[in-house]
């Protein structure tokens, strides 16, 4: 937060992700503002999801996943760190719900401690799980709660659930993948309110296939096509006058 | 997240009404008190001013319509805006007519006392009030008072046209002057017309009634 | 006669709509009949095993040791304690292998030695049970010089390992992989993910196939024929040869005592009471909170 916010917080440059011999993503360029969110859309298959699962380096855990390329973050390359590193600096929340079966709300969110095997105080981690569940929007209704297991949650509840024990590894920037295709759409809109709020204390990138809902929540939006990134630029100027001629006929439903 | 931008574009669409009102109001008062200044602030400061707010309502309520995709009284309510904001530019540009007439005038003797005129812009800016109040309130019953005033102004416009004709034929030097008085009355029953319209989409937006046009009955209102 | 008319014509046709229900209703009959036939050789071994060995049972049965032929009552509370021992042994020899083995299987499942392992495991889980405790006598009764409850312990641990691997490895198949990469994600390392996420899901999934692994295993003869080799004295030793349910079973059974065949009855409807009872737990154990 001390840091200039003018400066991107997240660069990719000239980043290219592989399936064993396939290039599922080409050459993709742009930067992210710090407390933005940013929407990935495009039709299946056209490499969204590879690209922020490159961000994360989760990419690699795939079989046959590589990448190249350079993904900056605060002037460092990420694809240079260890990814236990990176992948503290940067959550993830996954397409589906999927908070850890065997343990209780309250160890979900601190499941990342937990996991690693880092001791916390009592009185921390009470306040972490306080103040993640706060900002996921789901303190009220869990407070009563906490030690019930995280699978007795709605589905929404469960996600925001997820989201909280992401937040609570206190990252900068939080991935969000298709967070609310396996939701109804009561749960997406208060998932889609609680990214807009989020953005206060976080940058988002967040994968979608829903138009709509990358229209209403970011502020920027990048549209990928056959692996390549064709238009990168402000949600409003690309849903009203978008530059690329293939950005407006997915729009406008002509493909994709 | 929608009814937020709504709420941003109802307050900027009052704070532009307000604009242009004290646009009509300033253009009266330079020409009642010869204020010179006063009609080519209208002019060069207010109409640039006036401008740049309808751009960038336009721009508002088509970001809303494409991120937000308003349903229903939503719908109607962006749709209303961005027709009210076309109606308030057009309020703009005949508050600078009216002050470009006013600017030839105040230089010159007077026709006659002006009584009418200022009386007509009253009703004006007073239907002006009511309406935004109407508007802020959701308040369809005083947008249809509001639209029925349109009547007074038109019968006060045609009464300037009577008074002027006579003079113009009694005194042929005074045509000009007359006409001049004449674009001024016309403008103000145009900002009257255009107010109007904005009550029926108040209405509209409000009960989802098409009040349009059920009061359009004088045919020989245009004189230009 | 138009199109739409001629298809709802023949689309309502009440002859044919009242056929088709009846077909479907005399199939769902027949289909219920013939699964139900899967039940009827378990309720008559059930029947059977009552009948015949219900008279048997009793508190002495269970708590005393056997008695020399000819003179009447004596029990089988070696051959309980024995299987007990044996059974216990082998999984404690057999189970962090094949838990280890199956998790293996399921993390990495590409990789040229989990290819081998798996054929292997699948080879040794179509391995005769006969041949198992010949390899078991080889290798244990032979270098030790005499039957031993441990070598049949041996045995029966390498017959339950392909059952716990592939129980293991399938139950572990079946956690989403989200889990782990929800793990992964926030910078837990492969090995915490499988310790602290992979397998305590699968708990559940383990110790049924441990439990039902057990099952097999305690009614298994052929194997200790041979290693345990049986014993009608009271012996916890396993390092000496020890009686089991099976083997009691199958040497009474053998004999030419009416006295005994009747104790190879009550016997027999003990240890199936007692997989039953285990299979039972594995079910209540599964099915209990449920989660996921």
């Amino acid at each position: 937060m001390s840091r200039k916010s003018e400066e991107p917080l997240l660069q990719l440059e000239n980043l290219s992700a592989y399936f064993h011999d396939k290039r599922i993503i080409k050459d993709i360029n742009f930067s992210v503002g710090r407390n933005k969110v940013v929407s990935i859309m495009g039709p299946s298959g056209c490499g969204k999801t590879t690209l922020i699962r490159c961000v994360n380096r989760m990419h690699e855990m795939s079989p046959g996943g590589t990448a190249t390329g350079k993904i900056i973050m605060d002037g460092e390359d990420l694809n240079k760190i260890n990814t236990i590193k990176v992948r503290r600096k940067i959550g993830m929340v996954f397409q589906r719900p999927n908070p850890f079966p065997t343990m209780t709300i309250y160890e979900n969110v601190i499941a990342g401690y937990l996991l690693n095997g880092i001791k916390i105080p009592k009185k921390i981690s009470h306040e972490i799980v306080e103040d993640s569940l706060s900002k996921a929007a789901l303190w009220d209704e869990v407070k009563d709660g906490l030690n019930k297991k995280g699978t007795y949650l709605s589905g929404g509840q469960q996600q925001r659930l997820c989201i909280a024990r992401a937040l609570a590894m206190n990252p900068e920037i939080l991935l969000l993948d298709e967070p609310t295709s396996a939701l109804d759409p009561k749960a997406t809109s208060r998932i889609e309110e609680l990214v807009v709020q989020l953005k206060e204390n976080v940058t988002i990138l967040m994968v979608t296939h829903n138009i709509a809902q990358a229209a209403r929540v970011s502020d920027d939006t990048a549209f990928m096509y056959l692996g390549e990134l064709v238009e990168y630029g402000s949600t409003k100027e690309m849903f009203t006058v978008p530059k690329d001629k293939r950005t407006e006929e997915y729009l406008t439903g002509k493909f994709g | 997240m929608l009814h937020d931008k709504i709420d941003e574009l109802k307050h900027d669409i009052i704070s532009y009404a307000n604009h242009v009102k004290i646009m009509m109001k300033k253009s009266m008062e330079g020409l009642l008190t010869g204020n010179e200044q006063l009609l080519n602030e209208v002019i060069e400061k207010e109409e640039p001013a006036a401008n740049e707010r309808e751009l960038s309502l336009d721009d508002q309520c088509m970001t809303v319509i494409a991120r937000y995709e308003p349903r229903a009284v939503d719908l109607r309510m962006v749709l209303m805006i961005l027709k009210i904001n076309n109606d308030l530019e057009r309020i703009g540009d005949h508050a600078v007519n009216i002050s470009e007439s006013a600017l030839y005038l105040i230089q010159r003797d007077p026709v006659k006392p002006l009584v009418d005129l200022p009386r007509m812009m009253e009703i004006v800016v007073s239907m002006m009030e009511r309406c935004i109040t109407s508007f802020l309130k959701k308040d369809a019953k005083t947008a249809d008072e509001v639209s029925l005033e349109d009547d007074k102004v038109d019968q006060l416009r045609d009464q300037i046209l009577r008074e002027l004709i006579t003079y113009m034929s009694s005194d042929p030097s005074t045509i000009k002057r007359a006409i001049h008085l004449l674009r001024i009355a016309s403008n103000i029953e145009r900002v009257a017309d255009l107010i109007t319209n904005i009550c029926e989409d108040i209405i509209f937006t409000v009960e989802g009634r098409v009040a349009k046009h059920h009061l359009s009955k004088d045919p020989s209102d245009g004189v230009y | 006669m138009t199109r739409t008319v001629y298809l709802k014509e023949i689309l309502e046709d009440e002859k044919m709509i009242k056929r088709r229900i009846v077909q479907n209703n005399f199939s769902g009959v027949l289909i219920t009949f013939i699964s139900s036939l899967v039940v009827v050789p378990l309720v008559l071994i059930l029947f059977y095993l009552l009948v015949n060995g219900i008279s048997s049972i009793n508190l002495d049965f269970i708590m005393n040791l056997p008695k020399p032929v000819g003179e009447s009552g004596g029990g089988i509370f070696n051959a309980i304690a024995g299987s007990l021992i044996i059974v216990a042994v082998a999984l404690v020899l057999s189970v962090p292998l094949a838990v280890l083995g199956g998790i293996y299987l399921s993390e990495y499942p590409d990789s040229k030695t989990a290819e081998l392992v798996r054929f292997s495991n699948d080879i040794l889980q179509g391995t005769p049970s006969i041949v198992i405790g010949i390899f078991a006598w080889v290798l244990v009764v032979v270098p030790m010089g005499h039957f031993s409850a441990f070598s049949g312990s041996v045995a029966l641990g390498v017959m339950v390992i392909p059952l716990v691997l592939k129980a293991t490895e399938e139950t572990l198949k079946r956690i989403p992989s989200e889990l782990r990469e929800a793990a992964a994600a926030m910078g837990v390392p492969y090995h915490r993910v499988i310790l602290k996420v992979v397998v305590p899901t699968g708990l559940k999934g383990i110790v049924n196939g441990i439990l039902l692994g057990a099952t097999r295993i305690s009614g298994e003869t052929a194997p200790l024929l041979f290693t345990a080799f049986g014993s009608p004295f009271m012996n916890v030793n396993a390092g000496k040869p020890m009686s089991s349910l099976p083997l009691v079973i199958y040497n009474y059974a053998t004999s030419p005592y009416d006295e005994w065949h009747k104790m190879a009855w009550g016997a027999s409807l003990l240890l199936i009471i007692a997989v039953f009872g285990i299979n039972m737990l594995a079910r209540i154990f599964v099915s209990k909170k449920g989660g996921r």
